[in-house]
């Protein structure tokens, strides 16, 4: 066992970890943060997506003990400062681009890092950007209504073509 | 104006927020003192006689609680099955011992062989490799017709042969249906497969067992779509636990679509260790793990015909269907290719003659049983393909065709058991036309053309079974439990309310959706309205969520225990008013006396109830509190109208959705958002299984399809946006709500538009020669097609 620390969500954490401990793993099971998921063994399903270092990343394929000294955000980092929900997140609500909740946390974070490199995608950028996030209750129909109305663009005018 | 609460209100989704920040509670995210955990050994061929596990070495390995095989569940009982079906002949089918941990035998990849508990879950994972297996490998069984031929090897040993059992529906029609055939003046027929699928849920599944010695109770934390059901068939039939020693626990269950209803060996086991090593034993299973033990769905092999007269009326069907049962009956298997198939082999249509022949086939595969649908989307799938056929091979237009043999006139008593309340399969069909622009698409299909793309169009019609079920039925038809749901309303002092329903949501809203029911029942906000579902401890017995079942049956029970509720409160009311009972009047949240400027508010009423200082208590006992069970006297009938239109790349073959339009008819609807977003996920279900989704064996019962390297799962970029429309509305007649159901309607409605549209891009372009092509379209098969 090796101590690692990072920075998750602002908030310095350490903790001892093996070679092969993955990222999901010591947030999961070290830190108890289990807002990231996951949903495969094939780094394919995308919801255990987080940021490291502003940047998505699958924390099923990052080795927690790479991750000396890094910024890491997760899903229960993505609410406002007051606790109201961040503007992705409202999206998500308001556009029910959501069923189970599952595959939700790595969508939230894939979407806000899609927005961050194109702050206005087209509906086809978005479904490909999503390729690694796989949701088995919407459709994505909504889940892409979502991100487009996050981004600030006229939703109606998406689901009407 | 759209309503802003209440029944037909578009409410958001009060779960969202909890699963947007990473506060769900799932059951992986429980994690108690002391646990263990549990990784399972599995076995790696698909036939083999077990000559030895020797968990010797395993044994001193790091970490090691403790290991159980087989051995160790000599005393208890077998998974057991909840359905028997009786064959054509009046024999019970054919049903083999399910045991928890392998017994002197494999029978498919995936087969739990022995199971290491241990400290963490890497030495748990070290251990069980430790394990030394001695296995003698025999010959796989897995097509189905070569399993079923004389001779051929047995998966058990004790049973007569592979055959569950021959099933004809409805026997007595056969010579009718014959007789049918032989007056024809045309014929169709398909051969088709139904493809083997993989529920996958995103969320896989997990057991935590618990044992308390201290008054010896256990409780089971599981992804279960049905926490009674794994109560019942676990406590009963496999561990002799009485069911108030047991509690089980399904928390927040990220998606289930059926793969989650069944009582798997892995929570049994879990539960029988945590007592056995009198601490908590946790399993997650990996999606690796999930592909070769979640039960499969579909599998069907089938030869449908089609009898017409010389006015292209429908006057006969004649089905011979083999339906893959995998190595063990899971929990309803053999109800999915009968009763939830058979009975729906009408359609939408008035065909007299319906005769249903199927064969379940035990092979050495994971255990097959339903997947969202369950049976009915095998029966539209067959139904509206050799319906297309027959237009082409008669000259008539598809939706024609299917409008002529409309049933338009409700009840309507199929030759196939059931009785559709009401319907208006004209008024759908009419809604989906206004939505596609039919005649338009001649120019669209010129435009693809020039882009080098083959355009189609396909529509079909479906009908389901919902709301399942009726309990006296569905004794007769074999079930081994009732299909009622309970509702327990609590109100306080204070005049809030607590539903406790035996439904359980896995991502279908009903946190939102039953609030909005009662909320409006009584006229108070929806937040004073907290639902409470999925934990044996609280709320009463309850037979889950499945077969778009929860709000008309579930939430039928709501409305029965909220009905009560108020007749109570009334009485109180008219205590408090000094007034009669029946001038009492409800209207958003007050009360007050018909005529007069009386009234009391809701929270006056509730409050006189728990401080019954002024109080009828001769009449009526304080506090405000009911309950109900609705067992419903039919299924409810969803149906509806659905169109694809495709493009083909003829020299590739890839298929793209071009556009996908649905009008459904599911009854009232109580929240709109919510219903449009089930059908969104169904219509991506169907497409899926038409496009992109296989479980695929080899010919030694290896799975080909074991991750998401090699299972196809739709991704966004498969998906069009879709077109949905529900305001065709016949409500159901038969229960309080009108309301019909509408989890399931996009996976039943979607597989044959999608394959109606790519035989017609074919067709159009030339191919004449393909009438139709096996599901999944890969861009193999249709190029394959296009070359024959």
């Amino acid at each position: 066992m090796t101590q690692v620390t990072m920075t998750v969500n602002g908030k310095a954490v350490s903790g001892d970890v093996e070679g092969r401990t993955l990222l999901s793993d010591f947030l999961r099971d070290g830190l108890r943060m289990t807002g990231t998921h996951v949903g495969c063994d094939t780094s394919q399903c995308g919801a255990c997506v987080v940021h490291v270092n502003g940047e998505a990343v699958k924390s099923c394929t990052a080795l927690a003990l790479d991750l000396e000294g890094a910024e890491v955000r997760t899903i229960e980092g993505m609410a406002n400062a007051d606790g109201s929900l961040g503007t992705i997140q409202q999206a998500f609500q308001d556009y029910h681009g959501l069923q189970c909740g599952f595959c939700t946390p790595g969508m939230v974070m894939s979407a806000a890092a899609l927005l961050k490199d194109n702050p206005t995608p087209t509906e086809q950028e978005v479904r490909e950007y999503l390729e690694g996030n796989i949701c088995r209750c919407t459709g994505y129909h909504n889940i892409v209504k979502a991100i487009m109305a996050a981004s600030g663009q006229d939703v109606a005018a998406v689901a009407a073509e | 104006m759209p309503k802003d609460h209440g029944i037909g209100a578009s409410s958001k989704r009060r779960e969202d927020v909890r699963f947007l920040t990473g506060q769900g509670r799932y059951t992986d995210d429980i994690n108690l003192q002391g646990q263990a955990y549990v990784h399972f050994l599995r076995s790696d061929v698909a036939h083999g006689v077990l000559r030895s596990v020797d968990t010797s070495a395993a044994a001193e390995m790091p970490g090691v609680v403790r290991i159980f095989t087989g051995t160790d569940f000599e005393g208890v009982g077998g998974v057991p099955c909840g359905w028997q079906v009786t064959d054509r002949h009046g024999e019970p089918m054919q049903e083999p011992a399910h045991p928890i941990l392998a017994q002197g035998k494999v029978r498919y990849v995936g087969d739990a062989i022995a199971a290491v508990v241990a400290e963490t879950k890497e030495q748990a994972r070290n251990a069980a490799e430790a394990i030394e297996l001695d296995i003698e490998e025999l010959p796989a069984v897995v097509d189905m017709k070569t399993a079923v031929q004389e001779g051929a090897t047995k998966v058990h040993d004790d049973l007569t042969s592979n055959l569950c059992y021959d099933w004809g529906f409805v026997e007595e029609n056969k010579p009718a249906v014959d007789a049918a055939f032989e007056a024809a003046a045309h014929v169709t027929t398909l051969e088709l497969v139904n493809n083997r699928l993989s529920p996958n849920p995103m969320e896989p599944r997990v057991a935590v067992g618990d044992y308390n010695p201290g008054t010896d109770d256990s409780t089971l934390y599981t992804t279960s779509q049905n926490p009674h059901v794994i109560r019942l068939l676990m406590g009963a039939f496999v561990l002799g636990i009485p069911e108030h020693k047991l509690r089980v626990v399904a928390p927040d269950v990220g998606g289930g679509f059926g793969s989650k209803i069944f009582h798997y060996v892995e929570e049994a086991f879990c539960t029988f260790a945590a007592k056995a090593c009198r601490r908590p034993v946790k399993w997650t299973s990996s999606r690796s793990e999930a592909f070769i033990t979640d039960a499969h769905g579909r599998d069907h092999v089938t030869k449908i015909e089609l009898a017409l007269d010389a006015d292209n009326n429908f006057t006969g069907i004649r089905t011979d269907t083999y339906a893959n049962m995998g190595a063990y009956l899971s929990t309803f298997a053999p109800s999915v290719p009968t009763w939830l198939h058979g009975t729906l082999m009408a359609g939408n249509y008035k065909t007299p003659n319906i005769y249903v022949n199927v064969k379940a086939v035990f092979t050495n595969t994971v255990p097959v049983d339903a997947y969202r649908g369950a049976g009915r989307p095998e029966a539209t799938f067959q139904l509206e393909r050799v319906i297309d056929k027959a237009a082409r091979e008669l000259g008539v237009d598809p939706i024609e065709l299917r409008r002529q043999n409309f049933i338009t006139e409700f009840p309507y008593a199929t030759p196939v058991a059931v009785e559709y309340d009401t319907g208006d399969y004209e008024g759908t069909m009419t809604k989906l036309l206004e939505m596609i622009d039919r005649d338009g698409f001649e120019g669209r299909r010129a435009e693809s053309e020039k882009n080098g793309k083959l355009r189609g169009i396909g529509v079909n019609c479906y009908i389901e079974a919902c709301g399942i079920a009726p309990s006296a039925l569905v004794g007769q038809l074999g079930a081994r439990a009732g299909l009622y749901e309970s509702a327990t309303v609590r109100v306080n002092a204070t005049g809030g309310l607590v539903v406790m329903t035996g439904s359980h949501s896995h991502g279908q809203g009903h946190e939102t959706s039953f609030a909005q029911v009662v909320a409006d029942m009584i006229g108070i906000a929806e937040d004073q309205v907290e639902i409470v579902h999925g934990d044996t401890a609280n709320t009463p017995m309850g037979m889950g969520t499945y077969g778009s079942r929860s709000i008309a049956v579930g939430g039928s029970a709501m409305v029965r225990a909220t009905e009560k509720i108020i007749a109570k409160a009334k009485k109180i009311a008219a205590h408090l008013m000094e007034a009669s009972e029946g001038d009492i009047e409800l209207k958003d949240g007050q009360f007050s006396v018909a005529g007069t400027d009386k009234s009391v508010a809701w929270g006056d009423v509730t409050l006189a109830a728990y401080v019954p200082h002024n109080y009828p208590l001769e009449e009526i006992e304080p506090g405000l509190e009911e309950t109900a069970f609705y067992d419903p006297n039919n299924f409810t009938y969803p149906a509806g109208a659905y169109a694809c239109e495709v493009e083909v790349d003829p020299d590739t073959g890839k298929v793209e959705i071009m556009s996908f339009a649905a009008a459904d008819d599911f009854g009232n609807v109580i929240n709109p958002m919510i219903v449009e977003g089930q059908v969104h996920g169904g219509l991506a279900q169907g497409i899926g299984q038409a496009l992109l989704e296989n479980v695929s064996y080899d010919e030694n019962g290896q799975l080909l399809s074991a991750s998401y390297m090699d299972y196809t799962m739709p991704r966004a970029g498969d998906m069009p946006m879709f077109q949905v429309d529900h305001s065709s509305q016949t409500p159901c007649t038969h229960n309080p709500l009108g309301v019909k159901g509408c989890g399931e309607a996009g996976a039943i409605g979607s597989p044959p538009s999608v394959v109606n549209a790519v035989v017609d891009a074919l067709q159009r372009a030339g191919h004449t020669n393909v009438t139709h092509i096996d599901m999944p379209l890969t861009p193999a098969r249709v190029w394959a097609a296009m070359q024959g």
